[in-house]
């Protein structure tokens, strides 16, 4: 049985991996090329050039594309929960359900009213107000995933709420601390400046192939331009709050940074890895090298962790044994004190059940001391809170490294258009034309650190992905991953296709 | 009033005629949602609202769910 109930919490997630993934593929082109499309308009109104409107149009039409098969993935995920996180659904459904009811309005009427008036309204709303709609779909569309990103943040970094143990809930204490908690804000930040660059990329990579077949130049160079400082101001925008991002997961996930650097052994003044190859063989608590062959930076990490050249920056071995030193509570004591709080639970409920007034009152009081390690009592042992450290070390890597390139790129396409040989550059315009696929590399591998970094939780130390899975046979989930499998492929192949041949039709259309 | 309503319908009636990539693109949207109304139907059912019929009786489902890890040990 317990075999059984691993398989399907392994398929659940798989699952939800595959269609998070998928999904993510069309979100960050929607949230970038919006904004694009946006700037394109607005120089077509300020200069009245008939080339930029022509520009904004083609664009528009590459961007329709993308929202029209992106559309509704999303809905998916949502049928998951009740299906294959039903426990989790529950307990989370007081919190959740007022940011997805804001975000479900949003998509409502931005979809209904903006973008009708974005596609139709060329020759029926007057350049202004046209100019006005284009802007509010850019804005609805972002602050659209501002909602998904504090439920999301939310599940990191749980704060404004107060566990009810009569309904098996969490009850939002305080909104404001939900909508404006500090991981939420820098999930929204950092993941639209970086769909940002993931649709500078496109613009640039599809304006790239363009001049190397020297076809709509004039309309593929003013398009580069546009993209590349756009690309530029997200991908300094993204490196500053990379930097927040870092320093606040050290203070609220720790063990997830210790992940993302491969980090065993913490220490004052720890460098950061530039670059590493982990050892396999490498386990909780030996004494065997991290890495077979590794590059750092020393004492970087500890000033990305603590703002301190010389701060603590705690390991995975100190995270799960503890370090009394630095006053480091580990996984193995979280563990226990878990299981205190699920007993108590336990004993609350009964208590309750038979009438036992006071025993109800004593088991909640030792409950709530004990509540915020919950999670960790449903661990085997400390070493079950270990995120799988490879995916998000190299996750991170990679795109830590494809994000210091793009901004090369973006600088040397910049120059070559200020220099005016940019139709020259055939290497520059190839590099161009694939880092538009390593932007969506760089895009999905930051939320592989995100997500696969944070294992094993639903909900930061207080609900393992195990509890919150729905104790069902896992035929269902495994027949539903192939068929999302073959339904998303489709939906992306369809894509390619009808963006291929209207690129090929390019602007005159 | 009824001219800016119809002004408003025109706007969508027009929108719709004249689309050339957006007929096939509402196409890929509507047999889309059809089959992802089929999945939700066919594959998805809600367990809670589907195994038990009161937010009392869920909530004491879920309970249990938190506190069997003690009653195994």
């Amino acid at each position: 049985m317990e075999m059984e109930i691993l398989s399907t919490v392994n398929w659940a997630r798989a699952q939800f991996a595959l269609t998070a993934m998928y999904h993510w593929i069309f979100v960050p082109l929607t949230l970038g090329l919006s904004f694009l499309v946006a700037f394109f308009e607005s120089i077509y109104l300020k200069s009245g050039n008939e080339e930029w409107k022509k520009i904004t149009k083609f664009w528009m039409t590459l961007f329709g594309i993308n929202f029209a098969i992106g559309v509704a993935t999303g809905i998916i995920l949502e049928f998951e929960f009740g299906t294959n996180w039903s426990n989790y659904s529950w307990m989370v459904g007081d919190i959740f359900g007022a940011p997805l009811a804001v975000e479900g309005i949003f998509a409502f009427f931005l979809e209904a009213t903006f973008f009708a008036v974005m596609f139709f309204g060329w020759e029926r709303v007057s350049k202004k107000f046209h100019l006005f709609s284009t802007w509010m779909v850019a804005v609805g569309s972002n602050l659209s995933a501002m909602w998904i990103l504090i439920a999301n943040g939310w599940m990191q970094f749980p704060t404004g709420m107060a566990f009810n143990p009569d309904k098996a809930r969490f009850e939002m204490q305080n909104i404001w601390d939900v909508f404006l908690s500090p991981v939420a804000i820098s999930k929204f930040v950092h993941a639209t400046s970086s769909s940002f660059i993931v649709a500078a990329l496109f613009v640039l990579g599809i304006s790239a192939l363009f001049l190397l077949q020297k076809r709509h130049q004039k309309m593929a160079k003013r398009s580069m331009a546009v993209a590349a400082v756009f690309g530029l101001v997200a991908s300094l925008f993204v490196a500053i709050n990379g930097d927040e991002s870092a320093y606040s997961v050290a203070q609220r996930q720790p063990m997830k940074l210790a992940a993302m650097e491969g980090l065993y052994q913490g220490s004052t003044g720890a460098s950061l890895v530039a670059f590493g190859v982990l050892n396999p063989a490498k386990d909780v608590g030996d004494n065997q090298s991290e890495f077979l062959v590794s590059a750092k930076l020393p004492g970087l990490l500890s000033l990305l962790a603590t703002r301190d050249f010389n701060g603590f920056v705690p390991g995975i071995n100190d995270l799960v044994a503890g370090n009394p030193a630095q006053n480091i509570i580990g996984a193995n004591e979280r563990v226990a004190n878990g299981k205190i709080a699920v007993a108590a639970l336990a004993g609350y409920k009964e208590a309750k059940g038979r009438g036992d007034a006071a025993g109800a009152a004593a088991a909640l009081a030792t409950f709530n001391t004990y509540q915020g390690d919950l999670g960790y009592g449903y661990l085997k042992n400390g070493e079950a809170a270990v995120p799988p450290v490879a995916a998000t070390f190299y996750s991170f890597h990679i795109m830590v490294v494809l994000g210091s390139l793009f901004i090369l790129l973006f600088v040397l396409v910049l120059y070559h258009l200020k220099k005016g040989d940019i139709e020259n550059c055939t290497n520059l315009n190839q590099a161009s034309f694939y880092a538009l696929f390593f932007g969506y590399v760089a895009s999905q591998a930051g939320w592989v650190v995100a997500e696969v970094g944070r294992q094993p939780w639903a909900i930061q130390n207080l609900l393992p992905v195990g509890v919150a899975a729905t104790p069902i046979g896992s035929g269902n989930v495994q027949a539903t991953f192939f068929i999302f499998l073959i339904l998303f492929t489709t939906l992306l192949i369809a894509e390619i296709g009808i963006m291929v041949k209207q690129i090929k039709i390019g602007p005159e259309a | 009033m009824n001219n800016k309503l119809g002004r408003i319908i025109a706007l969508y009636r027009d929108g719709f005629k004249s689309m050339v990539v957006g007929r096939l693109l509402w196409k890929v949207i509507l047999v889309k949602l059809v089959v992802l109304y089929a999945l939700a139907k066919f594959f998805f059912p809600d367990y809670l609202r589907a195994n038990f019929s009161t937010d009392q009786a869920r909530a004491d489902h879920v309970l249990a769910a938190l506190t069997q890890a003690h009653a195994d040990r």
